[in-house]
């Protein structure tokens, strides 16, 4: 039987902690964005949704190295933490969330946005037509028609917060229990020469990316199958 | 045409006015806030413009909108869509497809009970009324057009609307289904004193179902009135076109049963049709072609022509190099409902004919709508 020593244990609890709290607050900051992005008419929504979309090309670096100064003890971050007695956000657990939620928005953002714009003006007018307020119309017509998008977004959010590495260790660091999550154990394994560590790490990962994408493939299959 | 700023009871007074994509719309009307209008004029007229904007779905700044005495839109406000009593048919079935027959047919249900003195409608009864007993549990994709079309229609009652609205619900179907959603409309209409619009560019359609027609060209509304006064009108396209024709409204007053004739009277005037049995008292819509329809001066006998009924000439217009388009009054005073007839010229002076003048019109053929049709 393989012997996973405590250390991997952590940085795997921690990674799933992390990914967990990022995709649920992805969620809730991501779906009025994306619903945002899909109704306003207005002439600036595009460069809302360029902002939105930086992190896809940028490299993770240069927005941990942003963050960073943000949260760090003279930024914003730092005042922040100030208002519960601490030194800054950087390097800390509420740091990686915040810097997770950035880099991963485009991936939950992007998939809502296309699934509201794909309901297109009807199912919203013909709710409306039927007394549906605005929100009502939003919970039980936009919301499920979207469910697909809503899936993809989730987990596509979930796996990229799993699978971050630059972003983490340019605001987390590598504090055991605190900021060092999978992917930065694996660095710091190969660079401590633990093979054994890293590969069972890197195995585990391999095994969770075909997972990921294997099941958002049924998925996708499955409501395509469901719609008319 | 009314652009005051009240609602008048009993009607339903809209003044759209605006620039719409290509054209400048500019629609103003008044009709009484019962029985089915409808809206008929070429393809791109505006017509779709003038019932989304009655339901809030378009809204046109500075015109006026107002049914019975609740006044919808004016200078002041702005009612949303989803405070306006509308039922609305879209001309595609636009089903919510994450929801059963039974759930979308109830998604617009009230859940509080309504204002005292207005009628529900029920959902048993509008079950039984569109036939939808047995599709109650099934999703909308498992439906085919014509039922997902009675699916939307009944939808639409059950929200309990005060003014229903149908946008060319049928011209998405094919013939077969038209066939099966035609006879409910016409069901719809006798059983709910339900006040809708009918938009359509088929006037096959509009002669069925329609007590008053407003009729549009490019932005602009040209004519508004009862269905059979716009039939008969000279001035306007309908009397001129190929296939003109007026429909009316009879009482069934007799049946023949050794004959299979029934006997319908339309003002004063009586029309013998065959027909499948009738009640005597029932009312009976029928279409009289202008080509069905010729004119004598003397009565005449030895004929095979059922319905020769004494009427005066009305009106007389040109409608082409050979043919003219004679309105004639039934009674012997000429003050009864009005037929169409298209004559030769050379009839017109062979028989020295004149407005005004009393006449026999002979009628060749009479349909009966949501019946046989047959010769008369």
């Amino acid at each position: 039987m393989l012997e996973i020593s405590a250390e991997v244990w952590q940085a795997a609890r921690l990674t799933l902690a992390l990914a967990a709290t990022t995709t649920v607050i992805l969620l809730i900051v991501g779906t009025p964005l994306a619903w945002w992005l899909a109704r306003s008419k207005a002439w600036w929504t595009e460069a809302v949704a360029t902002v939105v979309a930086l992190p896809l090309v940028l490299p993770p670096t240069v927005l941990g190295f942003y963050l960073l100064v943000a949260l760090g003890p003279n930024g914003p971050g730092g005042w922040i933490a100030g208002a519960w007695g601490g030194r800054t956000l950087a390097f800390t657990f509420s740091g990686l969330v915040i810097g997770s939620v950035l880099y991963a928005l485009p991936f939950v953002v992007q998939p809502i946005r296309n699934a509201f714009m794909a309901i297109g003006d009807r199912p919203l007018e013909v709710a409306a037509t039927l007394r549906a307020t605005p929100r009502r119309a939003f919970w039980t017509v936009a919301v499920p028609l979207a469910r697909p998008g809503f899936l993809t977004g989730a987990v596509l959010g979930f796996a990229h917060t799993v699978g971050e590495f630059g972003l983490v260790l340019m605001i987390g660091g590598s504090i055991p229990g605190r900021t060092r999550v999978l992917s930065v154990a694996i660095y710091d394994f190969v660079e401590a020469s633990r093979w054994y560590e890293a590969n069972i790490l890197a195995a585990g990962m391999v095994i969770f990316a075909f997972v990921v994408i294997l099941a958002m493939t049924m998925i996708e299959k499955r409501s395509a199958r469901l719609r008319p | 045409m009314t652009t005051s700023t009240a609602g008048a009871p009993g009607c339903i007074a809209v003044a759209f006015r605006g620039d719409v994509g290509q054209f400048h719309l500019d629609a103003a009307f008044t009709v009484p806030a019962a029985g089915l209008t409808a809206i008929f004029g070429p393809s791109g007229c505006g017509k779709t413009t003038v019932v989304r904007c009655i339901a809030g779905l378009q809204q046109l700044p500075g015109s006026f909108c107002a049914i019975d005495d609740e006044v919808w839109q004016d200078a002041a406000q702005f009612r949303p869509p989803h405070r306006r009593s509308i039922g609305y048919v879209f001309q595609e079935a636009s089903l919510f497809p994450h929801l059963s027959v039974r759930r979308n047919l109830l998604y617009g249900a009230p859940r509080a009970p309504l204002a005292a003195g207005r009628e529900v409608i029920g959902f048993d009864e509008v079950v039984s009324l569109l036939g939808l007993g047995a599709l109650l549990e099934r999703a909308p994709h498992n439906l085919s057009g014509g039922e997902r079309q009675r699916v939307a229609i009944g939808r639409a009652l059950l929200s309990q609307p005060r003014l229903l609205l149908m946008d060319e619900p049928l011209s998405a179907l094919d013939q077969s289904a038209r066939a099966e959603i035609l006879p409910f409309l016409e069901k719809l209409h006798e059983r709910l004193a339900l006040p809708a619009f009918y938009i359509s560019h088929d006037i096959a359609e509009i002669e069925q179902l329609a007590d008053h027609l407003v009729l549009m060209e490019r932005g602009k509304v040209i004519a508004t009135g009862p269905l059979h006064e716009l039939q008969s009108d000279p001035t306007l396209p309908l009397a001129l076109a190929r296939e003109a024709a007026v429909s009316l409204d009879a009482d069934v007053e007799a049946y023949d049963s050794a004959d299979a004739l029934v006997t319908l009277r339309v003002g004063d005037s009586r029309l013998l049709v065959p027909a499948k049995p009738k009640v005597a008292g029932a009312r009976q819509r029928l279409r009289i072609a202008a080509s069905d329809v010729s004119l004598a001066r003397i009565a005449p006998n030895g004929t095979s022509i059922l319905n020769i009924l004494p009427a005066r000439i009305v009106s007389c217009s040109t409608i082409g190099p050979g043919e003219r388009l004679v309105v004639v009054g039934l009674g012997t005073e000429g003050n009864g409902p009005r037929l169409l007839s298209r004559i030769t010229h050379r009839s017109w002076d062979t028989l020295a004919l004149a407005e005004g003048m009393a006449i026999f019109a002979q009628v060749k053929g009479v349909s009966l709508i949501a019946g046989s049709t047959a010769p008369g």
